[in-house]
């Protein structure tokens, strides 16, 4: 049963650290808090024996691109005193309004009856580990898989064009 | 792993609903474009957390190999996205969201 117990903490934990990421003021501060989202969600893959996404998880997300968010952050120089302020009517129209969602969407998923499948009531499975995934990446998956890679040149090309001064603009 | 219990899919369907909320409603009051793409990243992580369990219950490896892909491109998009506001920062001196509205001509 700590299974179940570390679960709910881990799950509790999450929306904790999500929440501190959008109400907190330091834009900094709510990257960081960022991070700890995803090693909690990374936590939460552990707990579903999905290994191979738990670590590419922290590798991609909480190592890569928080970094680049971090750095953008730094390099336009941002603080605290630069964060746009958000009107009182909007922060209540938003709570309203997410709160909404939330209930709209518990109500539509209510209903549901899992269909009960060989694989339910065994053990956790083991899809979730890097041999496993890897075969099934590596065999089914090898074209969409390489065609992610142009995508990421695409990515960075563009990123790098975007990102390049003009001529003129260097004084 | 023995005598492990099976994944209790009601509740990482409400987590996972309760972050995509959280993500929804940080798109709604932040006014920093930075931060609002963070919150996208996070409705784009209930989108995945939710696919992980549902892959985990049915015992099928294409839904994780999905939330690879998911995580690729989200990669990608971050890139590009920050990007763009660092060449709109250079034009504007802001990153308030409002001032887009600019961006309708």
């Amino acid at each position: 049963m700590i299974a179940t117990i570390l679960t709910q903490i881990l799950g509790a934990l999450t929306v904790a650290a999500a929440l501190m990421v959008v109400i907190s003021k330091h834009p900094v501060r709510s990257v960081l808090y960022l991070v700890v989202t995803f090693f909690f969600i990374s936590g939460l893959y552990i707990m579903m024996n999905a290994q191979f996404l738990a670590i590419v998880n922290l590798i991609v997300y909480a190592g890569a691109i928080m970094v680049l968010f971090l750095f953008v952050l730094m390099l336009l120089n941002l603080n605290k005193e630069s964060e746009p302020k958000t009107p009182t009517l909007s922060w209540i129209i938003a709570s309203i309004a997410a709160g909404t969602l939330f209930v709209v969407f518990i109500a539509a998923l209510k209903d549901i009856v899992l269909v009960s499948q060989p694989g339910d009531n065994v053990a956790l499975s083991n899809i979730g580990l890097v041999k496993n995934l890897g075969n099934t990446l590596f065999t089914k998956y090898v074209v969409p898989f390489e065609i992610s890679s142009i995508l990421f040149i695409s990515a960075m090309v563009g990123a790098i064009l975007l990102a390049k001064r003009e001529k003129q603009m260097i004084d | 792993m023995p005598q492990a219990t099976p994944i209790n899919v009601d509740f990482y369907v409400i987590l996972a609903t309760l972050l995509f909320v959280i993500g929804a409603f940080g798109v709604m009051i932040r006014r920093n474009m930075i931060v609002l793409l963070m919150c996208i990243e996070l409705m784009l992580n209930a989108v995945n957390l939710l696919m992980v369990t549902f892959s985990c219950y049915y015992n099928n490896a294409d839904a994780q190999i999905f939330v690879f892909f998911i995580i690729v491109v989200a990669a990608a998009e971050a890139t590009v996205g920050l990007s763009i506001l660092i060449l709109a920062y250079r034009q504007l001196r802001t990153i308030d969201i409002s001032i887009f509205n600019k961006l309708k001509g």
